[in-house]
């Protein structure tokens, strides 16, 4: 289980204590008092927790994400992904929806400088954290290092995977996995590319690492 | 005659060619390119399919619930959905309208694969569409669905001609059953090949508005012209009343060449609710609703002299249709032309099953097609003691066998020359199952690639402004494959301006109508197109300066007049010359304006005609040619293949942009190892349904599963196939990746693997036999 995700079957307190800012202890507040889900007990099985929830929660809550610098304030269902939230509701299409299933990579964006597939994360559990997506990358007219790198070593053909491939991109040297060329492909393995840019994408990647500067 | 050229020939300091960066790029780099689901209109509604879970049936659905459901506008069924003027099974259907399956979703109660649509919800919001499509209740009335040609139930017939009628489901030439039976060597093998789905990563997707009686529809198409024409003629419309906008398409590889129903059903719920709807496809219903490569079964009959040269060859194939089609990819085409061999007989056999049909998918016949003729050439090769390459070259083919014509131009020699030497080919052990790198078995093949040149048209428009910039138009598409660069390149080049004063626009049926992106004829026809209209650009102005009393070119003859970099002077006399800006400010334009049309492949006739011995002009066969080295490591104890070295070498005439080109056959290579050692879509065969439609149980190659790769190009200069002497590079690169990653397993293992694709069971057991 990704810490970062709710995951509303757990039961019990957050691992860590954080401000009431929106973040998963204020949700799970919310939740149960504004919006009445039911906190299932114990012996219930997981099946039917689930679907106890999809039943009792109806209707719009505020929330406040921070994407790309800037709070924006929306009122969303709880079952809104991040992805849908980013695409549908701010307007912010970069990210792109290619399996909604976490299976294809193309929904990557960095949430707290951490790469995570939108699409298998709730909106509202990223509330109080920073968001980035590929809008926020380039400052103004100057592009990021990695955009500019995709850019030069001709690391895409259509343009679909690419927002998250350079999301990922940008993390994959952040975390330091670049030491080879076997190890940048093990590491950009979960965003597919279906037009086939992969030499490209390590070609682009290597350069931003060798250079020291794909911080974002 | 005109005194204009024919043929382009880059001007110095041209641009066509080189590795410019995609003038696109920063759209995509940036995440601000706008696909076809990324129009926020005011008042969009979403739209959700429900599908049929059963593949023969007939259904009867509640939709009480759904309805009631918080945000839905509304629930449509056969009952109730906005009906269509014409359906794709009526006989009055419009000629010209070629839509790829002849049955429409929601126009009865019946259902005939798995999946089908039968309802559609529409709600405020995407998550509510999405919850409400589960409050439908559906009623099966269900019978025993026919899975595929496979299937017990299947009825194999002779479809006559498949590919909508284009080709002939029998072909004879000489006489190959006698000359098999004469034959000193007889290789008789049978490939099977999975059934493929696309799976582009932009899901489809239409957002459909109406105002009044026009319909607007941003599509992910690669035809907008094609969709257009489906969609005028379903809804009774005249074609104008229909805008089709594309202006980036998310890749397609085949799968959105055709408007399919969900096109249609996106524009018929759009009218019902009177307000605009998106209809994306979730990434199963990918699996289902926009076609796929059939599951097909080839036998292929080989005859050769001891020497190695192909005697007879006979291809049969059998492959799964839709109740309503007869499509199968042509894969015997490539067998007849690629080598020479004077008899050949290829025929077709198909069943109905209840699935959709199939469509083309890259290289459609020549992938699959190359796999069975470069195996099987491979295995005599072994046989008989030859190298790879030196029994190609002992069937190089001189002229078209399929044909009898000569190539306008083949390079396909200097490909196997220049790939073998930056493989390393010489290096290579003869004897198969002999290299060892650790515990890897090591193994090196080749194999050839061709596809042919069809014929095309199109049209472009450019207008030059006074100002120095120009607008260049045409409705073609760029499926990622660099439409948007070459063609700002070749606009550049043909105006004599730098490209960053070029606007190239596309994808949208406003604009001069171009062909479908597919079939690798976009390059061609479009950039030729905006040739001719440059040249009558150029035309216009030179009348202009001709009859203007101020300008040095007063009175010259036209045949006088020529342009560099925008500047027009007189051929002998160079001194006397003017920039065309001054001569339209003169004559008080802003600009000035031509459209073109250009041909590609059969349809062009170039400067340099020739004529036959009955003074007709000459005609050509034109195919680009290729050769592709591939080196696997082979787990022997585990049964898997990786591919870690790969070299493409292929000459496709005039290169327009160096480093998309080598990008689009990387990408057409990687597309041939997911074929090659993963990818297939599994029909379960008691309910006909795809039990793996999703990309964790459908494989495409990853990151980790591709080195980095060696291509190049041949320069190639073809007058014969088009005003630019482009071939397209679309299908080239996938075509024979199969056979160069088989012929490598088998070089490897010493184990010959007939069936795509090679996953780890089919090797298990390697390291005994070797």
């Amino acid at each position: 289980m990704h810490p970062d995700t709710f995951d509303p079957t757990a039961g019990g307190p957050p691992p860590e204590q954080r401000p009431d800012d929106g973040s998963r202890r204020t949700f799970i507040k919310q939740a149960s008092g504004i919006l009445g889900l039911a906190v299932a007990p114990p012996f219930i099985s997981q099946a039917e927790k689930l679907a106890a929830y999809t039943g009792k929660v109806e209707g719009a809550t505020e929330m406040k994400l921070k994407v790309n610098g800037s709070i924006r304030t929306l009122r969303l269902e709880p079952r809104v992904t991040l992805l849908d939230a980013l695409r549908e509701n701010l307007n912010l299409t970069g990210s792109k929806k290619g399996c909604d299933q976490g299976q294809c990579g193309a929904c990557t964006v960095l949430v707290d400088g951490r790469r995570v597939n939108s699409c298998l994360t709730l909106a509202i559990t990223t509330q109080g954290k920073e968001i980035t997506t590929i809008e926020g990358l380039a400052k103004g007219e100057e592009l990021h290092p990695m955009q500019a790198a995709f850019l030069k070593h001709d690391g895409f053909q259509c343009g679909y995977c690419t927002p998250g491939q350079i999301c990922s991109a940008v993390a994959c040297v952040q975390e330091g996995h670049t030491k080879n060329d076997a190890e940048i492909r093990e590491w950009m393995s979960g965003n597919l590319c279906r037009c086939g840019a992969y030499p490209n994408i390590v070609a682009a990647i290597k350069e931003v690492a060798g250079k020291g500067d794909g911080k974002s | 005659m005109s005194s204009e050229p024919k043929f382009f020939e880059q001007p110095a300091g041209g641009v066509v060619g080189k590795p410019m960066d995609r003038v696109d790029g920063r759209a995509k780099v940036t995440g601000a390119a706008r696909y076809s689901a990324e129009f926020a209109l005011p008042g969009l509604t979403y739209a959700v399919l429900v599908t049929s879970a059963m593949a023969n049936a007939k259904v009867s659905l509640d939709t009480t619930q759904a309805e009631k459901a918080p945000g839905v506008l509304a629930v449509y069924t056969h009952l109730n959905i906005p009906p269509l003027a014409v359906l794709p099974n009526s006989p009055d259907k419009p000629k010209g309208w070629s839509p790829p399956m002849k049955y429409m979703p929601l126009s009865n109660n019946e259902v005939q694969y798995a999946n089908q649509p039968i309802a559609v919800v529409i709600a405020d919001a995407l998550e509510r569409a999405q919850h409400a499509a589960t409050l439908v209740k559906v009623s099966y009335q269900a019978a025993e669905p026919i899975a595929s040609f496979e299937d017990p139930k299947a009825k194999l017939f002779d479809p006559q001609a498949i590919q909508d009628g284009k080709t002939a489901g029998h072909t004879v030439r000489g006489n190959p059953k006698e000359a098999l039976a004469q034959s000193a060597v007889q290789h008789k093998a049978t490939y099977t090949h999975a059934i493929n789905h696309h799976n582009p990563l932009e899901p489809a997707a239409t957002t459909a508005f109406w105002e009044g009686n026009r319909l607007t529809v941003y599509d992910a198409t690669q035809g907008i012209t094609r969709t257009q024409t489906s969609l005028a003629a379903t809804f009774g419309l005249a074609r104008e009343q229909v805008r089709v906008i594309t202006q980036y398409l998310g890749g397609g590889f085949g799968c959105k060449g055709s408007c399919w129903p969900h096109t249609v059903l996106a524009a018929q719920v759009a009218r019902g609710v009177g307000r605009p709807v998106k209809l994306v496809l979730t990434r199963p219903q990918m699996f289902t609703s926009v076609g796929h490569r059939e599951d097909q079964t080839q036998t292929l009959q080989v005859g050769a002299t001891k020497e190695g040269k192909l005697t007879a060859l006979i291809h049969e194939k059998t492959s799964t249709t839709s109740p309503w089609d007869n499509y199968a990819e042509s894969n015997s085409k490539i067998i007849g032309m690629l080598y020479a061999c004077p008899n050949f007989e290829a025929s077709y056999q198909l069943a109905r099953a209840n699935v959709m049909p199939s469509t083309f998918m890259r290289a459609p016949g020549e992938a699959p097609g190359s796999f069975a003729i470069e195996s099987s050439l491979d295995d005599i090769a072994y046989q008989l003691g030859i190298d790879p390459i030196e029994i190609r070259l002992r069937n190089y083919a001189e002229k078209d066998s399929n044909d009898g014509k000569a190539w306008s131009s083949k390079s396909l020699k200097e490909c196997y020359a220049r790939g073998a030497e930056l493989f390393g080919w010489s290096k290579r052990n003869p004897k198969p199952g002999q290299t060892r790198d650790g515990r890897y078995l090591v193994g090196m093949g080749m194999a050839t690639a061709s596809y042919p040149v069809h014929s095309s048209q199109g049209t472009a428009r450019v207008r030059l402004f006074a100002d120095g910039r120009a607008v260049v138009q045409s409705g073609a598409t760029d499926l990622g494959t660099g439409t948007y660069t070459v063609m700002t390149q070749t606009s550049a080049d043909v105006l004599g301006l730098p490209p960053d004063r070029i606007r190239f626009e596309l994808g949208d049926t406003t604009l001069p109508t171009a062909p479908n992106s597919g079939g690798s004829v976009a390059a061609g026809t479009v950039s030729s197109s905006i040739f001719v209209a440059a040249q009558d650009v150029w035309r216009k102005v030179k009348e202009l300066a001709r009859a203007d009393s101020k300008s040095p070119l007063y009175r010259a003859k036209m045949d006088d007049i020529i342009v560099e970099g925008g500047t027009l002077m007189l051929k002998k006399d160079r001194s006397k010359a003017e920039p065309f800006a001054a001569i339209l400010e003169r004559a008080r334009l802003t600009d000035i304006e031509s459209t073109g049309m250009g041909r590609y492949g059969a349809g062009f006739e170039g400067d340099d005609k020739t004529t036959d011995q009955n003074s007709q002009p000459k005609t050509y066969s034109m195919h680009s040619f290729g050769a592709h080295f591939c080196e696997v490591r082979v787990d022997p104890e585990l049964g898997t293949v990786r591919v870690t070295r790969w070299v493409g070498v292929h000459g496709a005439g005039r290169i327009l942009n160096a480093k998309t080109a080598r990008s689009q056959m990387i990408g057409g290579a990687i597309f041939g190892i997911g074929a090659a050692l993963m990818e297939a879509t599994e029909r379960d065969q008691n309910f006909a349904r795809y039990v793996n439609a999703d990309l964790a149980g459908y494989h495409v190659p990853v990151q980790a599963d591709i080195p980095d790769m060696t291509i190049e190009f041949v320069d190639e200069k073809d007058p014969y196939i088009n005003a630019m002497g482009v071939k397209g590079i679309g299908e080239l690169g996938m075509v024979g990746v199969a056979a160069a990653v088989a012929n490598a397993v088998y070089h490897a293992t010493g184990k010959r693997i007939r069936s795509l694709p090679i996953t780890p069971d089919k090797l298990l057991g390697t390291a005994a036999t070797v």
